[in-house]
């Protein structure tokens, strides 16, 4: 503004205090954004996951989730767990050719960086592949969704009862079920209970806790949602190291090793979704 | 990597890419032996292996934090600053499970008091 700015400089003793220009946390201001950052998304992430456990608690039954997550692309089913260990896998792949990006970023090797980044994209994309097929399975083909969850659990024994009323196949207390549609219709099979106070009487399957179906789509969505927009970020990031203009910045690759905490932070949070919604 | 040469900081990749597999793969197969599908009719102790579940998943967490993040090799301050805030949650898990079990215990007195002859059979005994 003015030509002449006048500083008024006060006897004023600073000491030890810090005065900028040095990095007392020895990392780079956007680095330490970027974990600041994932602090919060940390928060957000035990937010939902303890809403979860909350309600999960709160409800009597809940489903299984090696009944309800038992099919694989393919037609396979009673296939407990294993596409979603399969999803793991291509995770923790990907997680681990970031660290090679990161790695070779820091040797300013740009096409290193470049092929490592290219395959943690695909990992990533890969991920979200696996992730649709899932939601389809279980939107269209077993009808959950965030209002509607038809998965349950026995809370006794019973035996089925067949629709020219003999009695079909037998069930144990705690197995899973899936009310199945007909023609698009709900259709509960009834069956007769065979242990317990209420042994006898002839009931018919309910839906399980809605809730399962709310909290699954919302932390997973949520989840995916950050793996996509990783995918993004890494692209927009691998399209600026062929450009060229982190190798005039000198200063080892430093925003690639950003989004590769970020893409970390991905995996990370999937370690914990993996354990609530398909392990416990 | 400073702290590690060129292809020392390599065989880290290895080895973190073999230890997260070989911890999934065990977490799996245990899930698998708990819920009964290994061994038929076998069932684990559900608090034990919940806690089992989430020791390993902390395991998984922090070998992630620690080196893929490298948050480890940070500066003792950045460390110390990234995992206090995490007291919090971790009082928050256990509050709000205890919040939970007591959801439950209230809304089955609710539906007593108000249901007295039609017991509400979809709502009981909890696996």
């Amino acid at each position: 503004m003015s030509n002449h700015t006048t500083v008024e400089h006060h006897e004023v003793d600073y000491g030890q205090a810090w005065q900028g220009g040095d990095k007392p946390l020895k990392a780079g201001y956007g680095k330490l954004m970027m974990w600041y950052f994932l602090l919060s998304d940390a928060f957000t992430f035990s937010g939902f996951l303890i809403a979860y456990a909350a309600l999960r608690f709160s409800s009597a039954t809940w489903p299984e989730a090696d009944f309800v997550f038992s099919t694989f692309p393919g037609g396979f089913e009673h296939k407990p767990l294993i596409f979603v260990t399969l999803m793991t896998f291509v995770l923790i792949l990907s997680s681990v050719t970031m660290v090679r990006a990161v790695q070779e970023g820091k040797r300013e090797n740009q096409k290193g960086v470049v092929l490592w980044m290219g395959l943690t994209i695909l990992g990533g994309l890969t991920f979200l592949g696996c992730q649709a097929w899932e939601w389809t399975n279980l939107i269209k083909n077993e009808g959950t969704t965030i209002y509607t969850n038809p998965f349950g659990k026995y809370d006794t024994d019973g035996v089925y009862i067949n629709a020219d009323g003999t009695e079909g196949e037998s069930f144990k207390a705690g197995s899973g079920y899936l009310v199945h549609r007909h023609h698009g219709e709900w259709a509960p099979k009834k069956y007769k209970v065979t242990s317990g106070p209420e042994a006898g009487t002839i009931k018919s399957q309910v839906f399980g806790p809605r809730e399962f179906g709310a909290l699954f789509f919302i932390i997973t969505g949520f989840h995916g949602f950050h793996v996509f927009s990783g995918v993004l970020f890494l692209l927009i990031i691998m399209l600026n190291v062929i450009s060229g203009i982190y190798k005039k910045r000198k200063n080892g690759y430093e925003m690639v090793e950003k989004i590769g905490l970020y893409w970390h932070f991905v995996d990370l949070v999937w370690v914990f979704v993996f354990l609530v919604f398909y392990l416990l | 990597m400073a702290h590690l040469t060129y292809e020392e900081s390599k065989k880290v990749v290895v080895k973190g890419l073999i230890f997260l597999g070989i911890i999934t793969i065990l977490e799996v197969s245990i899930a698998l032996l708990a819920k009964g599908h290994i061994i038929e009719g076998f069932h684990l102790n559900r608090t034990f292996y919940s806690i089992l579940m989430a020791v390993f998943s902390l395991i998984k967490a922090l070998y992630i934090l620690g080196e893929f993040m490298h948050l480890k090799y940070e500066s003792k301050a950045l460390r110390v600053g990234l995992t206090i805030p995490f007291i919090l949650i971790v009082w928050g898990a256990i509050a709000f499970m205890h919040d939970g079990r007591s959801f439950e215990q209230r809304r089955e007195r609710t539906v007593d008091q108000h249901f007295p002859e039609k017991p509400p059979v979809e709502l009981k005994v909890k696996g």
